[in-house]
């Protein structure tokens, strides 16, 4: 089997995102890695140097600059026929992007996988977490999407992949890429950290969200929220962990002030160790939590980050 | 302009999913279903762009068992002008209705497709996308802002990290994500005017579409359940037990 891993990259370095899914791939065969991009050498050789990796496939055009996904479905659709299975990190970027690629493909894929079970069959979750489905598909070519998560990322470096370059695929011209906000932040990244602390609507507003980041500070963790505390607008979208926003397991997660309804663990339960704190003590969130503290969160969190 | 709006009949989100005991699926037997909630933020904002004049009409489609009429008829309350069911007790997926709604697009010749960005069902969040491939179409996806001008979609996308702002040529497709708006609440005159709008129904073959599944689901099972924790009184036997016992910190 020979598989190919769509990277996610900025031109100058791999997201990590991609290292998972090169750890799904490698279940698979032999891995190849796509970068395409502009002026993305720098990339192309880091995608070289991921442990694992045979061969990277690099594809330059100007198009390429920013992940339009029009204009990277032409790239990944040239170089796939060479390939079984066709496998995106199943972040924005993959979920935006290998649809495309599948139907270009004329093929049905598979969204966000958490195992591979056999060369043809993989398992899902559906209904938010709430099942797991075992699928088989028997495409001539499987296209997936691998939920980070459910994959420990290889190693970045320790590789020595030869770069091939590929020509691009021609210009679709149909969308442009006008400006980015990105949330400016020292702290780790939600879907990569080893500590996350969440805060819900319990915070009751976003000045008070900075009991939540001094714990978070102190504790070298992400800053996530329940979509209630996106909603009543204390923090912005991408904060939100949940079944409709981002999927996390990190080795300890903290839900601060948050009730636990089925779309917020849908996002976290696979952490290794839950702590939830929260003043009624009714909160379903306490039936998950491996340690829960009932009280006043106002009083709790600045105790808990001196004492850390 | 013309919009084009498909909305999916699923499990009502607030209903807890069982797993039949003989693993073959979700039970659906009995339970409630709605309309999938992102397709209602789809037509909400058809319905908006509509009320702000840049939009004519709106069509609603569905895809699905006899019962997605009252998908349809739901979204006709919101404001949708007229309906059209293709109907199918088979088990519709993606690839399918994206080739079945590219038919439709090419015998309606809208101007826009919003719709919304996954069904809260099989959480596949692929059909948009698709759809943008089978008509060579530029796509928005995740969407929490459209305006239109000039014949130009602008689209701020929720992306990881951020918000991401693209310029799309129309035709174009674009999905819902959740801040995109609050839907409404169709009001009682509005639900009965919904019943008099015209709603057609048509089959999978009229649309010169093979329907038939090509992923093959094994078996569906629940997740394992999380052991029971345990309460702890305070902050220091927290700390304790979290250096101690879990040894996360």
């Amino acid at each position: 089997m020979s598989v190919l891993v769509v990277a996610e990259h900025d031109n100058e370095s791999i997201k990590s995102s991609t290292l998972s899914t090169i750890a799904a791939a490698q279940q698979l065969g032999d891995v190849t890695v796509l970068v395409a991009g502009h002026h993305a050498q720098t990339a192309a050789e880091a995608a070289s140097q991921i442990t694992g990796v045979q061969t990277v496939l690099h594809a330059d055009a100007e198009y390429y600059a920013k992940p339009l996904a029009e204009e990277i479905a032409g790239a990944v659709v040239s170089v796939a026929h060479d390939y079984s299975h066709v496998l995106f990190p199943a972040s924005t970027f993959g979920k935006n992007l290998m649809p495309r690629v599948a139907a270009l493909l004329d093929v049905a894929p598979v969204s966000e996988i958490i195992e591979v079970v056999s060369d043809n069959t993989f398992k899902r979750p559906i209904y938010a977490g709430n099942a797991f489905a075992t699928v088989e598909c028997n495409e001539k070519i499987k296209v997936l999407t691998v939920r980070g998560t459910a994959f420990d990322a290889v190693a970045a470096d320790g590789g020595s992949a030869e770069i091939k370059t590929v020509d691009a695929a021609p210009a679709m011209n149909v969308s442009s890429f006008v400006s980015q906000e990105l949330t400016e932040s020292e702290r780790p990244d939600l879907t990569d950290a080893d500590v996350v602390v969440s805060g819900g609507r319990g915070l009751g507003s976003g000045e008070n969200f900075e009991l939540i980041e001094k714990l978070a500070d102190k504790l070298g963790a992400a800053v996530g929220a329940s979509r209630a505390a996106v909603d009543s607008g204390y923090v912005p979208n991408d904060y939100q962990v949940g079944q409709t926003g981002k999927i996390v397991a990190p080795k300890l997660y903290i839900a601060v002030g948050i009730s636990g309804a089925i779309q917020h663990m849908a996002g976290m339960k696979d952490s290794k160790v839950i702590v939830a704190i929260n003043k009624d003590e009714e909160a379903p969130i306490f039936q998950f939590a491996d340690y829960g503290l009932v009280g006043d969160l106002f009083e709790i969190l600045p105790e808990l980050t001196n004492a850390l | 302009m013309k919009v084009l709006v498909p909305v999916k009949r699923v499990v009502d989100a607030y209903v807890t999913v069982r797993v039949k005991a003989d693993q073959s699926g979700v039970d659906t037997d009995n339970v409630k279903m709605s309309m999938n909630p992102f397709d209602e933020i789809a037509i909400e904002e058809a319905v908006r762009l509509k009320e702000a004049g840049t939009v004519t009409e709106i069509v609603a489609v569905s895809m699905g068992p006899k019962q997605a009429q009252e998908t349809i008829r739901n979204a006709m309350a919101i404001g949708a002008d007229r309906g059209i069911l293709v109907e199918s007790d088979d088990d519709l997926q993606p690839l399918a209705v994206a080739k079945m709604l590219k038919a439709l697009v090419e015998k309606e010749s809208p101007d826009l497709v919003v719709m919304g960005k996954q069904a809260i069902d099989n959480d596949n969040n692929q059909t948009g996308q698709m759809l943008a491939a089978l008509l060579n179409w530029p796509q928005g996806t995740f969407i929490s802002e459209l305006t239109i001008e000039d014949n130009q979609v602008k689209v701020v996308r929720e992306i990881d990290g951020g918000l991401e702002t693209l310029q799309l040529n129309t035709p174009a497709i674009v999905t819902t994500d959740l801040r995109l708006n609050e839907p409404r609440y169709a009001k009682l005159p509005d639900i009965m005017k919904a019943k008099r709008k015209p709603l057609e129904t048509i089959t999978p073959s009229d649309l010169g579409v093979d329907a038939a599944p090509r992923i093959k689901t094994i078996k569906v099972e629940e997740p394992a359940e999380r052991a029971a924790g345990i309460m702890v009184s305070s902050v220091d036997e927290l700390v304790e037990k979290l250096r101690n016992e879990a040894k996360v910190i």
